[in-house]
């Protein structure tokens, strides 16, 4: 239906193009020269007033129509129905009418609920043909106004062109109205879990047992929302990950610059970054498949039991994945270090790996310290890996040869399946997103202005 | 002299060829290739991990990409398919005929279930649709390749064996320890544990005859010699009859009870095998001797054999290992990139144009600019977020769709695909602006006359890395619940229920079906090759098309 309906706005649009084209044409009787713009520009102009504000209008329209109408059905029932019932049970009664007015009856639906359903599926089809309506004379409307300015002085190349700039800057506003969901949609649902669980528990509390309430009223049905082994669990495997790839990312990086033959750098490079663009579930798999068997036959045979799920696998294949992330910052900090510095050194008789631990790391450290600072927000965020081969339960321990849980995992367990919008369960996900977002953004805040400072000291 | 000396004193001499100097040189120059050294360790670490993944994935995965299938001769019983309605027969039963007279030693109905169990388990639904496509062979005898199940799948091809270790290794190592100290003694042919047995009066009756927990002293016995071992496998080391030998000893001898006594207890079958050099095998558990022997024989006569699975490709999920193939995966990630790139592409193009070409130096310019930046290393998972309150919450898209699959992974792409652009854009030299203005074209014409087209190989590029990008992400995904089970590709659409290859790795990767396994490695070398072929034509559409300028 709304696929028809856009198809028909493309359609005006297009003809109106036509048309437009034609008047123009015809208002200077074929003589192109007599008009300010081309005729190209005449049909474009009306064809942008036919289609975007009706295609705009369906869309809010779409937007907005279930909101509307759970509004109207919600003011519609008798109060009778709807006396002493909290939000969660209106919500039920709502989606029970929806299901019956859809045709899936289930039982034998109260008379009010029947009646509800008939309004409901009226309403439907009256927003439907309104909004057929509404589109189609903003397009007519748009096609009178736009095709009544045309003339042999109208400058519709200018019309059309700031058009044009305002789709673009509506188009880079994506970024922020991006930024704005994520902020505003985290910080909803985050404010309404701490309506439900207090924020000293969550950040201040030692266990984490988000399980579902079974029954109403049940001693432990809130679960237990201290976040604190979520929260160490998480910097574990990221430390983990962290001292894999420091050492490894960092040497590489080291020998690929100053070292390497420029044919062997050309070869090494792109099998590293290779390294960053493997999919996050393809080294989850791997931790899975390869290293925790691995790393547990070998804790077997030394005497020391590994869990299958240990911080030491996950942790140990997320650090082989932020391997390209260091290297390729600490070798761009790493030449980025003038050369009169280098030649100095060597010219007071250092070898060149004296050059490299005295002068060039030094030199460079503040870009390599933004290039870690950048891997640990992706540690931090890095989520498929911790799913697949991390634990799920919270524990609270630095050994990293037993299972810790994520903030990454626990949002994707807690949110797998369906989801209702006014469970603990599922809003503790969101405070744990928003918890992600503010960290991961300040790491990358932290890192950049490091970068960047350190970058204005040498230009 | 005495000068020389003071001097000396304060510093003492370096003569640049002194033996010492000689070695401090050395020394310097050591620690300048160790430091080298460490640089190639570190890349061979880095690479050789790389070529273990590799390795690892095309390792499990290349025996998914064939399938064994037994060639069945059938018999379409018109008693059991109306001719009229063949959809509706009772294929379950012809399969189950047509495999079992082949064995006329199973008779009962248990042995013939057992042998049901070597095809898939959808085999009557493969008859069936073979049936109905051709109705005119009710009545008549087809022979059919029949995918098998996924352990016989597995064994055809050598995945997992037939026979199994009997023992562990730690079992082998307590059976080490006390031939170690002379327990283990061989007579007549029979292994024995020659143990110290206290005959405790607690658990022993002095009858006559003498009864109680014999089996109990025994294990007691065994137990005194490995106090360490807290696992009762340890006693599955004595053989059923041990506490027999300690019965008839008592016997003999009622006034042991009490005492210590050295008696040969004789050891399990597999330790029988051990202790005489060999490695004891049992049966694989997953098969019946039964069923062994029919695949065999089956296999004997020609009809097993592995052929290229393409079902791997053209069938969608399903529950049996054997029977699942990427084709719903494949298409939902089509359909959803395909949204991807319709949203994020113009939406991308735009707003990188107008950054760099139009827009005023002002506040929300900035802002803007430090909000791509920022968008790009935010964690996947939190667009899923996004998605899942905004879009599904609050405009109430369908859940699992491509559509809001693709919604979300445009948002993930845009900061890529922005970021190339205004790369590209920047390449484009003034001098092909400048002229353009010159001869009076506007500053939109020049824009999308001369610098678009210019720039656009570039575009393409990022773009293309960008839905690479796109293809891998997984977790965004699960959250907007992309990981629908899909048993059909028929009724998939933009507005349907779909999964996607990541998140279909993912639901494999949890399944705990062996044969899952090697499905799993194979669907990542799909998606690993979909992403190499990306990532070619964006380089050769970079080394064609772009330009230096």
């Amino acid at each position: 239906m709304v696929g028809y309906l856009v198809l028909a706005i493309v359609a005006l649009s297009l003809a109106s193009y036509l048309l437009g084209r034609r008047r123009a044409l015809a208002s200077v009787e074929g003589r192109q020269q007599e008009l300010h713009s081309r005729p190209n520009y005449h049909g474009a102009y009306v064809a942008a007033w036919v289609g975007i504000p009706s295609l705009l209008l369906v869309l809010i329209w779409l937007a907005l129509q279930g909101q509307v109408i759970d509004r109207l059905l919600e003011g519609s029932l008798p109060g009778s129905v709807t006396q002493g019932l909290d939000h969660d049970q209106i919500g039920l009664l709502l989606s029970e009418i929806k299901s019956v007015a859809a045709g899936n009856v289930f039982g034998e639906p109260s008379l009010v609920v029947q009646e509800a359903a008939e309004r409901y599926g009226r309403w439907q089809a009256i927003a439907r043909y309104a909004m057929v309506a509404a589109a189609f004379s903003l397009a007519l409307l748009g096609l009178f106004f736009a095709g009544r300015r045309i003339s042999p002085e109208f400058r519709a190349r200018h019309g059309v062109e700031r058009i044009l700039s305002g789709l673009m800057m509506a188009c880079s506003l994506i970024a922020i109205l991006t930024t704005l969901g994520i902020v505003l949609s985290l910080l909803v649902e985050a404010l309404r879990f701490f309506e439900k669980v207090s924020p000293l528990e969550f950040f201040f509390g030692l266990s984490w047992e988000p399980q579902i309430p079974i029954r109403e009223g049940q001693v432990t049905a809130g679960g237990a929302f201290g976040a604190i082994p979520v929260f160490t669990g998480t910097l574990l495997i990221s430390l983990i990950a962290l001292a894999v790839a420091i050492p490894i990312g960092l040497l590489s990086a080291i020998y690929l610059s100053e070292y390497a033959h420029p044919k062997l750098r050309a070869v090494v490079k792109p099998l590293l970054e290779l390294l960053a663009g493997i999919p996050t579930v393809v080294y989850g798999f791997f931790a899975v498949l390869t290293v925790a068997p691995a790393m547990r036959t070998f804790g077997d045979m030394i005497g020391v039991p590994i869990a299958p799920n240990s911080a030491l696998a996950a942790g140990g294949v997320m650090g082989i994945m932020i391997i390209p992330f260091i290297s390729s910052l600490s070798d761009d900090a790493i030449s980025a270090v003038p050369r009169a510095m280098r030649d100095g050194s060597y010219a007071m008789g250092a070898t060149k790996g004296e050059t490299i631990t005295k002068i060039l790391l030094p030199a460079a450290l503040p870009g390599i310290m933004g290039g870690v600072l950048l891997a640990a927000s992706r540690a931090i965020g890095e989520t498929m890996i911790v799913v697949m081969a991390a634990g799920i339960i919270a524990s609270l321990t630095a050994n990293p040869l037993e299972p810790v849980t994520t903030v990454t995992v626990q949002i994707v367990t807690l949110l797998i399946g369906d989801t209702e919008f006014d469970n603990p369960k599922t809003l503790a996900a969101f405070a744990l997103g928003l918890v992600l977002f503010v960290v991961t953004l300040a790491l990358n805040i932290l890192a950049l202005h490091i970068v960047r400072k350190y970058r204005e000291r040498y230009e | 002299m005495s000068e020389a000396q003071t001097i000396g004193r304060r510093r003492p001499a370096r003569e640049l060829a002194s033996l010492e100097s000689n070695r401090r040189v050395r020394a310097r120059y050591a620690a300048d290739r160790r430091l080298q050294a460490y640089g190639i360790i570190a890349i061979g670490l880095a690479i050789g991990l790389l070529g273990i993944l590799l390795a690892s994935l095309i390792a499990t995965g290349y025996p998914a990409f064939t399938q064994t299938k037994v060639n069945l001769e059938i018999y379409v019983d018109p008693a059991k398919v109306d001719p009229k309605d063949p959809a509706q027969g009772n294929f379950r039963a012809i399969v189950r005929d047509a495999l079992v007279s082949n064995f006329p030693e199973a008779t009962t109905d248990k042995q013939k279930t057992d042998l049901t169990k070597i095809l898939t388990s959808d085999a009557s639904y493969i008859v069936r649709d073979y049936v109905v496509r051709h109705p005119e062979t009710v009545g008549q005898r087809v022979t059919l390749p029949i995918a098998v199940s996924d352990p016989f799948d597995q064994l055809y091809k050598g995945v997992i064996p037939k026979e199994v270790d009997a023992l562990s290794w730690s079992q082998v190592e307590w059976f080490e320890r006390l031939q170690n100290r002379g327990v283990v003694v061989a007579e007549g042919g029979r292994t024995n544990l020659k143990l110290d047995v206290y005959i405790d009066p607690a658990r022993i009756e002095s009858g006559p005859p003498p009864t109680g927990d014999f089996a109990a002293v025994a294990r007691d016995s065994l137990q005194a010699y490995l106090p360490d071992v807290h696992d009762t496998l340890l006693f599955t080391m004595l053989a059923d009859n041990a506490p027999d030998a300690i019965k008839q000893r008592l016997e003999a001898d009622p006034s042991l009870i009490g005492k210590t006594v050295s008696i040969a207890l004789p050891v399990s079958e597999p330790f029988e095998v051990l202790a005489k050099g060999g490695t004891p095998k049992v049966p694989n558990p997953r098969f019946t001797a039964a069923q062994i022997a029919a695949f065999d024989a089956l296999a004997a006569r020609g009809l097993v054999h592995a052929t290229f699975n393409w079902e791997l490709f053209f069938n969608a999920d399903s529950r049996f290992p054997e029977r699942a193939g990427l084709a719903g995966a494949i298409m939902g990630t089509f359909y959803m990139l395909i949204v991807c790139f319709a949203l994020s592409f113009p939406i991308g193009i735009a707003a990188a144009v107008y950054l760099e070409e139009f827009a005023p130096k002002n506040r929300l310019t900035d802002l803007i600019e430090v909000n791509i930046n920022n968008l790009a290393a935010v964690p996947s998972v939190v667009f899923g977020l996004l998605g899942l309150a905004v879009f599904l919450g609050f405009f109430g898209l369908p859940r699992s769709t491509p559509l809001v699959g693709g919604m979300v992974l445009s948002l993930v792409t845009l900061p890529t695909i922005i970021i190339a652009t205004r790369a590209a854009l920047k390449a484009v030299p003034p001098s092909i602006r400048e002229a353009a203005l010159g001869v009076g074209a506007s500053k939109h014409q020049v824009m999308l006359h001369h610098v678009l087209p210019l720039a656009m190989p570039g575009i393409l590029t990022g773009t293309i890395i960008g839905m690479a990008h796109a293809l891998g992400e997984t977790a965004p995904l699960l959250l907007i619940g992309m990981n629908a089970f899909i048993p059909s590709v028929e009724s998939m659409g933009v507005l349907e229920p779909a999964t996607t290859l990541p998140t279909q790795i993912f639901s494999w990767a949890d399944s705990p079906e062996r044969g899952f396994v090697s499905r799993t490695s194979a669907a990542i070398l799909v998606l690993l090759g979909f992403l190499v072929v990306m990532n070619m034509v964006a380089i050769v559409l970079r080394h064609r098309f772009e330009r230096k300028w």
